[in-house]
């Protein structure tokens, strides 16, 4: 057992599963050189330039021929440097990725895995900083792995290499150095699709993922100290949702707060706050997101933009009232 | 990898296929048999059957929502492809693909897209992994003159030239985007010339003349399979019909230049090459096989909704 990063832990899962299956290729720009968060230094010197590609600013392009490199037997894995950056390729992720194995009549899947770094507050602006996981929330055929700490990265990371399916990966950028115990390299891994208890209590559910998982965290210890406990629902994955560990705490409890980084409009919280409400009688729920426009730059606008831990602990003070 | 070359038989038949088989789609279509739309090939055939002839059972094409000449081309049963059409749980996919859509790897179709530009991606992404895997294989796109002002035809033909992959695009450019003239919407007025500024070869096809197609496409799967890089091939065609369904093009496409076209269609241009009752034995022939997968593909059920998942399951 090993102490590192969440950064380190995405190098170490690339590097394990190049290293377990030679049908494993890493493609990106700068990748060689470690990409400018910095995940993936020192790959190229064990995999070599055939296994760990740069590719030129083609997002389309190298995602595209990613997929079908996948039809035709490999399993790459994509860097998008900025989610931001998945806008441009949504054709393919959307017209082709998502729908082969079902439109193909089940003759190939497309086991591709798209890693890309999301999140504000690192003063990046609009175009920089966003969590765009509702711009393919919605796809049948995406899975959705979004993180919160550095043991899920790495295990999660080689699942999602493992798995069959096109994976859209989420890695949150303040996330990067934040460290954990690691799990050896052949440490088994759990399927993709299912959420985790961060932290139990009985009087409301609060539910998250990535960065806003911490959030949810702080505000359940501020709530502790005025003697309600809440429970914290790590989502770990998007898409698929697991409702059955979201509907069995949020039925305990009968109250939800679901925290969301992201749109105000047609995100994921939505979409667990619907799940659960269809699946435990008279609950309450509360969502907290962003305003409704684009993220600023500056550091006063772009901090009261993110959700924080009053927020959440109000909503949920709200729900108990 | 070497195969026997085909012959001019093989060629007409295949090309005739094509032919017959969308006659026959036609008509379905008009009768209502055949939901939706339908963007008919006839016209280009010599395109898709010259290049096609050239590949191997290793090698990869990707197509168009133009696709049913490229699919018959590379061998998917001409009764799974009509079945395909009608929504039958026969079809190549089951029903759940369509004219549109339709995939068939077991004879090398990675796909047809209805999204302009797709095939040259999916060209690109086969040509990867058989370079990444050493496989010998080479991956070929087929487009129209309107991809190539899609972002997918310049950003894979500086990846393909850049990374030397061994892909063959080839551009059928049959002078109209759906129903816009393509030199009004073409800047520099040559596809050809483009592949200039990617640093590969670029080729000017007579694309009515099968064994034109043939020639020139031996030429760049060689190279691509020699690791030479990639090659764009410009073939000159035209589509005998309109873009789709009942457009029958004489909104936009001046009369003499039709009859011009229709007076070099590719498959009398070869039966002249052909004796006489070569010809009509072969017509015969495919009429016959044409006149059967119509019939058994409509006896076929049509697919039925059942739960399906849009994931692979592990296992």
């Amino acid at each position: 057992v090993t102490v590192r990063s969440f950064r380190e832990a995405i190098g170490e899962a690339l590097a394990a599963e190049l290293d377990r299956d030679p049908t494993v290729v890493l493609l990106g720009e700068d990748v060689t050189l470690g990409g400018v968060f910095n995940t993936t230094p020192g790959l190229v010197d064990r995999f070599g330039p055939e296994r760990v590609v740069d590719t030129p600013i083609s997002e389309l392009a190298f995602t595209g021929a990613a997929v079908f490199a996948a039809i035709r037997g490999l399993r790459p894995v994509v860097e998008i440097m900025f989610a931001d950056f998945l806008a441009l390729v949504m054709d393919t992720l959307q017209n082709q990725a998502s729908k082969y194995w079902y439109v193909s009549n089940n003759q190939a899947s497309v086991p591709l895995v798209v890693r890309t770094a999301v999140g504000a507050g690192g003063r990046f602006g609009a175009c920089h900083s966003q969590t765009p996981t509702s711009m393919v929330l919605g796809e049948p055929g995406l899975k959705l792995v979004a993180p919160s700490n550095a043991v899920d990265a790495k295990q999660m990371l080689r699942a999602a290499i493992q798995d069959d399916n096109p994976v859209v990966f989420f890695e949150h950028k303040l996330l990067y150095g934040r460290k954990g115990e690691l799990p050896a390299d052949d440490a088994p891994t759990e399927p993709l699709g299912r959420a985790a208890v961060a932290r139990s209590g009985g009087d409301v559910t609060i539910a998250a993922a990535m960065a806003a998982v911490e959030t949810a965290l702080e505000a359940a210890e501020s709530l502790a100290a005025d003697g309600i406990e809440a429970e914290v629902v790590d989502l770990r994955s998007l898409r698929p949702l697991d409702v059955e560990t979201i509907a069995g705490s949020a039925s305990k409890t009968r109250r939800l707060v679901v925290v969301e980084e992201g749109p105000a409009v047609g995100g994921y919280a939505a979409e667990v706050v619907a799940a659960s409400v269809e699946g435990v009688d008279s609950l309450r729920a509360r969502r907290v997101m962003m305003p409704d426009h684009a993220i600023p730059f500056s550091p006063l606008l772009e901090d009261a933009a993110l959700p924080t831990p009053a927020a959440v602990a109000d909503a949920a003070r709200d729900l108990l009232s | 990898v070497s195969h026997p070359k085909p012959s001019l038989e093989d060629l007409f038949r295949s090309m005739l296929r094509i032919r017959l088989f969308e006659d026959a789609a036609m008509r379905l279509f008009m009768a209502n048999e055949i939901p939706g739309t339908t963007h008919l090939y006839q016209g280009q055939e010599a395109v898709s059957v010259g290049v096609c002839s050239v590949l191997g059972p290793d090698d990869a094409v990707a197509a168009t929502y133009r696709g049913h000449g490229a699919c018959l081309a590379m061998g998917t049963d001409p009764t799974a492809l009509m079945a395909e059409l009608l929504g039958r749980s026969t079809g190549v996919n089951g029903g759940r693909a369509g004219s549109m859509n339709v995939i068939d790897l077991a004879h090398g179709v990675v796909g047809c897209f209805g999204i302009v530009g797709g095939s040259i991606v999916a060209a690109t992404g086969a040509a990867l992994a058989s370079q990444l895997r050493r496989d010998g294989g080479v991956a070929v796109a087929f487009f129209g003159d309107g991809a190539t002002n899609q972002a997918y035809f310049h950003e894979c033909l500086n990846f393909a030239g850049v990374r030397r992959l061994p892909a063959v695009y080839v551009c059928e450019n049959n002078l109209y985007g759906e129903w816009t003239p393509m030199a009004n919407v073409t800047a520099g007025g040559s596809i050809v010339q483009r592949a200039d500024a990617y640093g590969i070869p670029g080729v000017e096809v007579d694309g009515n003349d099968v064994l034109a197609v043939i020639s020139a496409a031996e030429e760049a799967v060689g190279r691509a399979r020699g690791g030479e890089g990639p090659t764009l091939l410009e073939c000159k065609t035209y589509r005998h019909k309109g873009h789709s369904r009942l457009d029958d093009g004489s909104r936009y496409r001046p009369a003499d230049e039709v009859t011009e076209w229709l007076a070099r269609d590719p498959i009398p241009l070869l039966a002249e090459q052909l004796d006489d009752a070569v010809v009509e034995q072969l017509e015969d022939e495919v009429a016959e096989e044409i006149g059967a997968a119509v019939a058994a593909a409509r006896a076929a059920l049509p697919a039925t909704p059942a739960a399906a998942s849009a994931f692979k399951e592990a296992g």
